[in-house]
């Protein structure tokens, strides 16, 4: 499997702040799914930039391989523009590459059929109910098809049934292309359901605290949530949370 | 019930203010030069209604042109001080110092500059700089106001500067430059009448000149009924830029 994208012995500092990230290791094979877990603060997000090329490190190397546009991100909110209905916001990013209005709309509206929001294509995202809106903005990440997928802390503002079903729809439709995928939380069995490797950090700086392997197939089976190794991973995960947020020792 | 006693209750009141008015005036006989009764001004207003309604129209289209030239000055100049940061810092204590001084103050100055023979010019001009301030700041706080994430987001997929501004910086401001907008619109009015009081010549006969006729000739009745055809017009053109605001804002937004 060839390498996405890494980050080696990369460290960040901000003015005032201090060192905020690293020295921090992280590499990215094609089609997996990393989640990081940590405390608020840790540089979880700041880790995310780096990978998505939006911020640069103060010291070490970012190595990407996607071209442009072959980078997503999801954000924490559903990141619509307000003024715009759902399929201008996913054709945003094929617009912005040139592509032709009508085309752009044509692939737009088949992203938000895939995230099941066929009836929404004509509606604003104040019409829209927050898993909606989520499903809209991860239309709009999926449409140029990424190698590289970064999601931070999508499931944030969303209730538990809602974050259960897009947790599923996300592993459905990442089984399609299978980019490759980090996921941001603060939830310990969100992490171990939805990723294949789990990064555990501490703060101040952020760190790898620990990591966890979850030997199971992705799209996770039914009844995945109640099963030992579903389990077992979350306690093994948590253990090392624990341990980053100075609780144990 | 409740509404219909909402919308009821302002008008109720008027109508207690206004006997109670006008019966003080009658038992007082207190003299109409001093305090016309409300009868005596609905009489000015029902005599002179072509001539108030002639003016009415001279001050709302002076403050509707101020208004636009306003908002084009405005809005460009918001959108070319928005692309660099130093030139914001240079020109904002500018514009403030602009908007802190008094209409009034700098009125007398203006009205020499366009020429004692065309008021009009002086009263535009006038009003445009009293109606520039909201629309700028609007413009300007909102084409800074975008969501930091979505501004990520067009960085990520390689945006230019133009796509930026044309898709993002400038649907983002939309919602404070209407509301700039808005307080612009009274503010011109003001200007306009303001202009005129300083003027004063009777080059300009708008309702400001209506005013200052009237209360030179103690016919106070007359100045009263000019001065509620103002505040009238002056509600009018509120009410007209809040729904226009609205209506274009629930478009704007789909709800």
């Amino acid at each position: 499997m060839s390498e996405v994208a890494s980050l080696s012995a990369v460290e960040v500092a901000y003015l005032g702040r201090g060192t905020v990230l690293g020295p921090f290791d992280l590499a990215l094979t094609e089609g997996e799914i990393v989640a990081l877990v940590g405390p608020s603060g840790c540089g979880k997000s700041t880790a995310l930039r780096l990978l998505a090329g939006l911020e640069q490190p103060t010291a070490g190397t970012v190595t990407r391989t996607p071209e442009r546009g072959q980078t997503a991100v999801v954000f924490q909110a559903p990141t619509l523009m307000p003024w715009a209905d759902a399929s201008t916001n996913v054709a945003l990013p094929l617009e912005l590459a040139g592509m032709a209005n009508a085309q752009a709309h044509n692939q737009a509206q088949e992203a938000l059929k895939a995230v099941g929001l066929e009836n929404a294509i004509r509606s604003k995202p104040a019409q829209l109910s927050g898993g909606m809106a989520m499903r809209v903005s991860l239309a709009r990440a999926l449409v140029t098809q990424p190698r590289l997928l970064l999601l931070d802390e999508p499931f944030a503002a969303l209730d538990e049934i809602t974050r259960r079903n897009l947790a599923d729809d996300i592993h459905r439709l990442w089984d399609q292309t299978r980019p490759a995928v980090v996921f941001v939380t603060h939830n310990v069995e969100e992490a171990a359901y939805m990723a294949q490797r789990v990064v555990v950090m501490s703060a101040n700086p952020g760190k790898i605290a620990g990591q966890t392997t979850i030997d199971a197939p992705l799209p996770r089976p039914p009844g995945f949530r109640t099963s030992a190794v579903f389990r077992n991973a979350a306690e093994a995960v948590s253990h090392d949370l624990a341990q980053a947020m100075g609780h144990i020792q | 019930m409740s509404r219909t006693l909402e919308t009821l209750a302002p008008i109720l009141l008027v109508a207690v203010l206004l006997a109670l008015w006008e019966t003080a005036c009658q038992l007082t006989g207190v003299p109409t030069y001093f305090l016309p009764a409300p009868s005596a001004v609905a009489v000015a207003m029902a005599q002179d209604w072509a001539l108030l309604l002639g003016s009415a129209w001279k001050t709302l289209s002076t403050a509707l042109l101020a208004l636009a030239f306003a908002s084009l000055i405005a809005c460009s100049l918001a959108l070319i001080i928005s692309t660099n940061r130093l030139l914001e810092k240079a020109v904002q204590p500018l514009a403030v110092a602009l908007q802190v001084t008094p209409v009034v103050a700098i009125a007398p100055q203006v009205v020499i500059w366009a020429g004692l023979a065309h008021p009009d010019r002086a009263i535009i001009s006038l009003a445009v700089i009293v109606a520039f301030f909201p629309i700028f700041s609007g413009a300007l706080t909102g084409l800074k106001s975008t969501d930091p994430d979505l501004e990520r987001l067009f960085d990520l997929y390689g945006a230019t500067p133009w796509q930026k501004l044309r898709r993002l910086r400038i649907p983002s401001a939309t919602p404070f430059i209407l509301e700039g907008h808005k307080v612009a619109g009274g503010l011109a009015v003001i200007g306009a009448v303001v202009a005129e009081f300083v003027a004063g010549s009777g080059g300009s006969q708008g309702l400001a000149w209506r005013i200052l006729e009237s209360s030179n000739r103690l016919q106070t009745a007359k100045t009263f009924a000019a001065v509620i055809v103002l505040s009238l017009m002056g509600a009018l053109l509120h009410g007209v830029l809040q729904a226009s605001e609205q209506a274009i804002l629930r478009r704007f937004r789909g709800r």
